[in-house]
């Protein structure tokens, strides 16, 4: 845009320069600068996703040398009980997390914007789970998880002999486990959002609804919600692309147990690709990744670019 | 939200009513809207203030103390014993040299990444919204369609190309991942932020005959500290969190400080010293942690400002 504006370029021809010029020596400082861009663009983003994709149609072993099978090691995938009770894992956790994730930022959002005092103390509070790591996080869940020694441990010994809460060793209550944790690292990261969208309406729309004598709870749910759309498909896809990613909390929690009760695909790619000399069943794996990510962000790119003129 | 006072005024005055107090109703503290919304807040707050509490008692008490099972109460004679194993002796799988070792592969890795991320990804904000050429929106785009890619789809790959670069289990290798990782959120914090300066200081110089590089250092770099400040925030705390890349491309001897807590913990052998463990968690959180607590309303920015506008 800039330079289109200004015909300033040195010695301004009065003749077009050639293609070649005109793609490579146009604005040659402003490419070479971006250099470092394009590669990681063209190497990375582009060039191993497909070599990704290429190879998990191999069977690859220890090296990516093997020859093309088709979609055997999708078969394989699919007829290992381990990758389906990942995936199983993955989706519980991931919808259950997307939900309550948004809900109670949203409510959190919704209660320090009541114009209460102590606001920024209660803020800090509640977003610095968010600068630790998954793996302090999972350390210190999984410290007060202990079931003989932790939180259990201790209700029992001030009395509560039936107090149960030994979910990280019960393979039916393990992900719920992860949900606490998982819940308290990123609820503070959802509440900051939804709250800069909470005080990004309008204090206009606020008296109107009052004037109408529409009640305040009605005044959220019908009307600031509905106006929060962008805050909230960003949060959706920025909390669902992290759940697919899901990996260090899980290894630092509970590294998969009990038993593969709480495996979720990332760690499957990473034992395969790793440490089980298996690198085809490893980028078939990433590559069903890779799918669920576009499956989440193609109908988020549709509602954001695909109609022309709407405000993000 | 919670105006019933000025709405008072608008309702139908009640039957007989006296004389309308003008101004706002003085407000009593403790209505009970106020204790239920107080109550939930201290409620949630408990939540997330009770592993930190944990975290720092536990690492001060004596094993007998801990056995004793109480996870609530405070050390009876506080000693910072474990905090001093954990940080020299502490056993990981392979060697019992603690988490120091970790710790200054963090700061070796974290320092470099950071720097050359943020250098770079100013440069490319820059050529994006000041410089554009054909085809930079679509490299833009892919960019940050990428990073929502999970990592698993290039791990392998870029393994591959770190290994024929010589680099595979060194350093330089988990820098080159960090910085092309963190190019796209820092790329789309930059071009944002360019994009809010006013285009005549541009124009002005372009004018004058100031070139790219010059524009970028003298005009552009002096205007942008408030996003420096933003990227610097984000880079320090990710990186320093950062535990896949980590574990994939450092090399054992590299490993970074999330990684040797993990060994310490969970992969240690014997009898676990739950002390040790919390002092090496505390330890390893208190880098971000400061970051937080010093950064203060920026970091609160840093979180947003990518996820807002994305």
């Amino acid at each position: 845009m800039a330079d289109t504006a200004l015909p300033l370029e040195a010695g301004a021809k009065v003749n077009r320069p050639s293609l070649l010029k005109r793609i490579i020596l146009h604005n040659l400082p402003a490419k070479i600068a971006a250099l470092p861009m394009m590669v990681t663009v063209l190497v990375v983003f582009v060039g191993c996703t497909l070599w990704t994709i290429y190879y998990s149609f191999t069977n690859s072993k220890l090296l990516p040398t093997g020859k093309f099978v088709g979609i055997e090691q999708y078969e394989r995938l699919f007829a290992t009980s381990r990758w389906n009770v990942s995936v199983t894992n993955l989706i519980t956790y991931g919808v259950l997390s997307l939900i309550f994730t948004l809900v109670v930022g949203f409510i959190l959002a919704v209660l320090i914007d009541q114009k209460i005092r102590f606001e920024s103390a209660f803020r800090t509070i509640m977003l610095y789970p968010f600068a630790l790591s998954f793996i302090v996080t999972g350390l210190v869940w999984q410290w007060i998880m202990n079931p003989t020694l932790g939180l259990q441990g201790t209700m029992r010994n001030l009395g509560w002999e039936n107090f149960t809460f030994d979910w990280i060793a019960n393979p039916r209550m393990v992900l719920y486990a992860l949900l606490i944790a998982g819940l308290w690292q990123g609820t503070g990261f959802c509440m900051v959002l939804m709250l800069a969208g909470l005080r990004g309406v309008d204090e206009e729309i606020w008296k109107a609804a009052r004037i109408d004598g529409i009640p305040t709870w009605r005044t959220y749910v019908s009307i600031v919600v509905p106006m929060m759309r962008g805050v909230m498909v960003t949060a959706v896809v920025i909390i669902g692309s992290g759940i697919v990613r899901l990996y260090d909390l899980v290894v630092a929690l509970t590294n998969g147990g009990p038993g593969i009760s709480s495996e979720v695909p990332a760690k499957y790619v990473y034992n395969y690709m790793f440490s089980g000399g298996n690198i085809g069943q490893g980028l078939a794996a990433a590559t069903m990744m890779l799918l669920s990510v576009i499956i989440i962000l193609i109908p988020w790119a549709y509602l954001e670019f695909g109609g022309k003129g709407r405000r993000t | 939200m919670s105006q019933i006072s000025t709405m008072a005024s608008v309702s139908p005055a009640p039957t007989g009513a006296a004389v309308e107090p003008r101004g706002p109703r003085p407000k009593p503290f403790f209505t009970p809207r106020k204790i239920i919304i107080y109550s939930i807040l201290v409620m949630f707050s408990l939540y997330y203030l009770f592993p930190l509490y944990v975290m720092f008692t536990t690492s001060l008490k004596t094993m007998p103390e801990i056995r004793f099972g109480n996870i609530f109460s405070l050390p009876t004679a506080p000693s910072f014993d474990a905090w001093v194993k954990a940080w020299t002796s502490a056993c990981t799988g392979l060697t019992c040299e603690g988490l120091a070792p970790g710790f200054w592969n963090s700061v070796k890795i974290t320092i470099p990444s950071t720097i050359i991320s943020i250098f770079i990804a100013a440069v490319n904000g820059y050529a994006l919204i000041n410089w554009r050429f054909k085809g930079s929106e679509i490299f833009f785009a892919i960019l940050i369609f990428g990073s929502f890619i999970p990592y698993q789809v290039f791990l392998y790959p870029l393994v591959m190309i770190t290994r024929e670069m010589g680099i595979f289990g060194s350093l330089q290798a988990v820098i080159i991942v960090h910085t092309v990782f963190g190019m796209p959120i820092l790329t789309l914090l930059f071009r944002n932020y360019f994009a809010s300066l006013p285009q005549e200081l541009f124009k002005a110089a372009r004018v004058d005959g100031a070139g790219f590089w010059r524009i970028f250092f003298e005009i552009m770099l002096p205007m942008s500290l408030p996003i420096f400040v933003v990227a610097l925030i984000l880079q320090v705390t990710g990186i320093w969190n950062d535990f896949l890349f980590g574990v994939v491309f450092a090399g054992t001897q590299n490993y970074p400080m999330t990684v040797q807590l993990n060994n310490i913990v969970n992969s240690a052998q014997g009898t676990p010293e739950y002390n040790v463990n919390m002092a090496a968690t505390v330890l390893t959180g208190l880098v971000p942690l400061a970051v937080y607590f010093v950064s203060g309303k920026w970091f609160v920015r840093g979180v947003a400002a990518g996820a807002v506008k994305g």
